[in-house]
């Protein structure tokens, strides 16, 4: 399962914000994306999970590969921990959540409703659904808010052990958290052309 | 998908979910128009298939926005729509899961208050299939309007002004059939009209609720 991404231009609200995006991902690898604040990390990230479409360019990896995770975790606030993870399950076809709870520690809250976590639990129950899903990539954005370090070695163990298992994580990050990855940097990709039928679009 | 109707049937009986909102919504309506129209059992037999209708409509309107709006705000909806489900199923499924939180649950009461609006005798039936077989539309036309206004804040008023008049012909049909059962008529075509437009809804809108969410995606 190797992504590749070839001359991609993303646009977010019309206008175009980066462009000529290009790099491959191998299986069992980590790409990590760096980029000042607005320079389109999400727009790409959202752009290779199939939720907008590319300006132009292509994404070699179906959509159907790839477990999105972002700022936002999805979680139900009336639904308890074990419920909103074999909910995430079932959906994705898996039946068993007892390795997700575990890399994440999750197993004393598990009958707890997901109102009543802190910040940090609420983001280890979001990124513990990412191992239900057995997609293979990961696209990953800004997962290490709100947790504190020893969660944040939990998450690169579970990515890491991801990796080792043949799949590969896409992740948008400012944090170091130690896993052998490569890096892009996005600034060189910051589209300077103006947008050029946005006009026409705003009419029809 | 079954999991997903589930999970949303879970999440309607508990706590803020929205279950028995539209139903004592529905009851205060019925309790009100005798104060204000008179203890004269001939006028409210009269408009009782109007009122009930009404009384129906406006309730299902009243948990409409929480169809997608809930889910677009706590992220699941991007979840949903980057899962193995077909968005045209998750709208199937949100609709179904309205339907059986909203639209069953009124056709139910809707013979208890029949008897408060002294509905004639005949009409009960003629109530209950109306109703049970018109209010899937509401919901499937809701669903509709819900996924077109997805990414505006506050909403719901233009979700109520979207969807009003989309629910004009199942409230005819509706009001028709039992007023023709009351009079002893024939309300063979009423009905298949209701079951027409229903079938319609559920045929096409998905479709088209689809198309809008992942256009309010982007």
């Amino acid at each position: 399962m190797e992504l590749q991404v070839l001359a991609l231009d993303v646009a977010r609200g019309g206008v175009p914000i980066l462009e000529g995006v290009s790099f491959t991902l191998a299986a069992g690898h980590v790409l990590v994306l760096r980029g000042p604040n607005g320079i389109g990390k999400t727009t790409l990230l959202r752009t290779i999970a199939g939720l907008q479409p590319a300006v132009s360019g292509t994404v070699s990896l179906d959509p159907e590969a790839v477990a999105y995770a972002a700022h936002a975790d999805g979680l139900k606030a009336t639904l308890t921990v074990r419920e909103n993870l074999v909910f995430w399950a079932q959906v994705y076809g898996m039946s068993d959540i007892g390795p997700a709870l575990e890399a994440f520690a999750l197993q004393p809250l598990i009958d707890r409703p997901a109102q009543n976590l802190s910040a940090g639990q609420k983001r280890r129950l979001g990124l513990a659904r990412l191992l239900v899903t057995g997609r293979p990539l990961w696209v990953l954005d800004e997962p290490t808010v709100s947790l504190d370090s020893s969660a944040v070695a939990m998450f690169a163990a579970a990515v890491r052990a991801h990796c080792a298992a043949g799949g590969s994580a896409l992740i948008a990050t400012h944090i170091d958290f130690g896993l052998d990855s490569e890096m892009l940097d996005l600034a060189p990709f910051k589209a300077t052309a103006p947008a050029q039928d946005g006009f026409d679009e705003a009419f029809l | 998908m079954i999991a997903l109707l589930i999970r949303d049937l879970r999440l309607a009986i508990r706590t803020g979910g929205g279950f028995g909102l539209g139903l004592a919504f529905f009851l205060i309506i019925a309790v009100l128009v005798p104060f204000g129209v008179g203890p004269d059992s001939a006028i409210l037999g009269r408009i009782a298939p109007g009122i009930l209708w009404v009384g129906a409509l406006l309730s299902c309107l009243l948990s409409l926005d929480r169809i997608f709006a809930l889910d677009f705000e706590d992220g699941s909806l991007d979840l949903l729509a980057t899962a193995p489900i077909p968005l045209e199923g998750l709208v199937g499924v949100k609709a179904i899961s309205h339907w059986l939180t909203t639209g069953l649950p009124l056709t139910l009461a809707a013979p208890v208050l029949g008897l408060l609006l002294s509905l004639p005798e005949e009409a009960y039936l003629w109530l209950i299939a109306s109703l049970l077989i018109g209010t899937p539309a509401l919901s499937f036309i809701g669903a509709f309007g819900a996924s077109l206004t997805v990414g505006i804040k506050r909403g719901g008023l233009l979700l109520s002004l979207l969807v009003l008049p989309l629910y004009v012909p199942t409230l005819i049909f509706g009001a028709e059939t039992i007023r023709r059962g009351a009079e002893g008529l024939s309300t063979t075509t009423p009905l298949i009209m209701l079951g027409a437009i229903t079938l319609g809804t559920l045929a096409v809108l998905p479709f088209a609720a689809a198309a809008a969410i992942r256009v309010n995606l982007r």
